[in-house]
């Protein structure tokens, strides 16, 4: 399949999940309290996006295919698309643009406070996904876009954060975040760590 | 002729509510069966409730809509989800169900549903329920008060506060299998505060029997505090000298205290309390002290650091 079809279908991958809130918001089909079902749903979908981006390196790496590389941009953006649509759920629909009670949220609700953080590494992330920002910000490109890896995780401890007491579901994106940047360590030190191991020397 | 009496029940969700008791009294306890079949997220408790009037107390807002107050439930012994109560409570028996009384009192024992319904007479009241994650509705409960459950098995001076507890069965309740609190879910309440008026057991909302995901067949509505101090499916009551430890309280004790009154100055580390959304509306409202029952229970608290009481 050549790439650029690959990346439409993808694209309208991506798409997907809003068009189908948006249709189940406009059909009444969210429940009781669909502002919350609009948070958790484009919440949700921001995280699952910023794992998805970082497959895409060892998904390269384990097969050979290039294409992978190329849809890292695209799907890195999406996620930004989608923490968009939840903090402006939060500002406008949630809070009503109160910004006193939004400002103390961010100061006193720490899953709040590391949400925010997360969104606000997440935008030079975005501004700089382009050809021309590569050129010009050459080492350093590379430099920041590092974020990528912190972003999730503070995405993970918001999660984490926010719910009472059943912990499952952030558990389980806490272990495929772990799992993928164990992949991404080079493979010299992937090793090493394993080989001095005390429990799997004995 | 089953199907179409089945559609027309479901009606009740738009009805108004004068039209829709009008209606119930027509209803016999094999239409509620039907009704099962057409929806499948009310079974409901299987008992009849006899005549009901209107209680003291209560507001007249605009109720919750049946289908949010069935479809929009924190239930954890069937499950974490808001929508999971509605769609696997399903294999709860509330018929037999016995509640246990025991502890500091002179006539401590078992009683069967059935019979408490036959000794107290009840009454419907319209409360808000204010939830701690900051969402609230107004249901009309029908019970009767917990003050006068309670006189009937005689508690004893030692008697300081009372505690409640959830029916424990993994076989009937699937969330229980996985151990988010430490189960089986427990309540209490301070002696002065169970005997107020205002306290409440529900065994009904609007008029029918309680569905299971609301807490069938009997559960507790104190509607001045926090929505999970109001306990579900009651099996247990203890009266006690000391203070008792509730679920939430031992999951996490430095975000639910005992007490647990609607307190617009007081935050939960995660929601501010200061307002709150009503089910159905836009705008968040504010949140009034002891959820606008201040007039009723402040007394109840006067003297006491309700910051630190929280
Ligand atoms: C990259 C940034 C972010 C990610 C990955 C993220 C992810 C999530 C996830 C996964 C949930 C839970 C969904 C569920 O329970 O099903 C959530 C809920 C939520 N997030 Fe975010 N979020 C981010 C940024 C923010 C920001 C900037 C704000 C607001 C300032 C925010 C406010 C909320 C709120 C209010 C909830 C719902 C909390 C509740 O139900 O009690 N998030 N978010």
């Amino acid at each position: 399949m050549p790439v650029a079809l690959i990346k439409s279908l993808v694209f309208a991958l991506c798409l997907l999940p809003g068009v189908l809130l948006g249709w189940q918001f406009y059909q009444d089909q969210l429940g009781a309290n669909p502002i919350e079902a609009i948070t958790h749903n484009t919440g949700e979908w921001t995280l699952r996006l910023l794992l998805i981006t970082l497959v895409m390196t060892p998904l390269k790496r384990l097969t050979g295919w290039y294409w992978p590389i190329r849809l890292r941009r695209m799907l890195g953006l999406f996620a930004f698309f989608y923490a968009c649509l939840h903090l402006s759920t939060y500002l406008w629909l949630d809070q009503f643009f109160d910004w006193p009670e939004i400002w103390l949220d961010i100061l006193d609700r720490p899953f709040i406070t590391v949400g925010m953080l997360a969104f606000v590494l997440l935008l030079p992330l975005a501004v700089t996904s382009n050809r021309y920002a590569i050129k010009k910000l050459g080492r350093n490109w590379k430099r920041l876009h590092r974020l990528a890896y912190i972003v999730p995780v503070l995405g993970v401890l918001h999660f984490w954060w926010l719910v009472k007491a059943d912990v499952l579901e952030p558990a389980i994106y806490a272990l495929l975040l772990g799992a993928l940047l164990f992949a991404r360590l080079p493979e010299r030190k992937r090793l090493g760590k394993a080989k001095t191991s005390p429990q799997a020397a004995g | 002729m089953l199907i179409k009496r089945a559609e027309d029940l479901t009606e009740a969700d738009v009805t108004p509510y004068d039209v829709y008791r009008e209606r119930r009294r027509f209803m016999q306890s094999g239409l509620a069966g039907a009704a099962a079949l057409a929806m499948p997220w009310l079974a409901r408790a299987n008992i009849t409730l006899g005549k009901i009037t209107p209680g003291p107390f209560g507001t007249d807002e605009d109720k919750t809509p049946l289908k949010d107050v069935t479809t929009y439930n924190n239930f954890y012994e069937f499950g974490t989800s808001k929508a999971d109560p509605a769609i696997r409570s399903g294999s709860l028996v509330t018929d037999p169900w016995t509640v246990t009384v025991s502890g500091e009192c002179d006539k401590p024992g078992s009683v069967d549903l059935h019979d408490i319904l036959k000794a107290h007479p009840l009454q419907e009241r319209i409360d808000r329920l204010r939830c701690v994650e900051g969402w609230s509705m107004v249901i009309p409960w029908v019970g009767f008060p917990l003050a006068d459950f309670i006189k009937g098995f005689q508690p004893n001076a030692n008697a300081k506060y009372v505690e409640f507890e959830t029916l424990n069965d993994k076989a009937q309740m699937p969330g229980l299998r996985r151990r988010v609190l430490d189960w089986p879910y427990t309540e209490g309440l301070r002696m002065d505060e169970a005997m107020h008026p205002l306290a409440l057991l529900a065994v009904g909302l609007y008029g029918e029997p309680l569905p299971i995901q609301n807490g069938a067949p009997i559960r507790l509505v104190v509607p001045w505090k926090y929505g999970f101090k109001s306990i579900k499916s009651i099996v247990k009551v203890r009266f006690r000298e000391t203070q008792p430890i509730s679920a939430w309280q031992k999951a996490a004790p430095s975000e639910y205290g005992f007490y647990s009154n609607v307190n617009p100055k007081v935050d939960h580390p995660r929601w501010s309390q200061r307002r709150e959304r009503r089910i159905g509306e836009f705008a968040k409202r504010k949140t009034l002290m002891f959820n606008g029952y201040a007039e009723q229970v402040a007394s109840l608290y006067s003297g006491m650091d309700l910051k630190k009481n929280f």
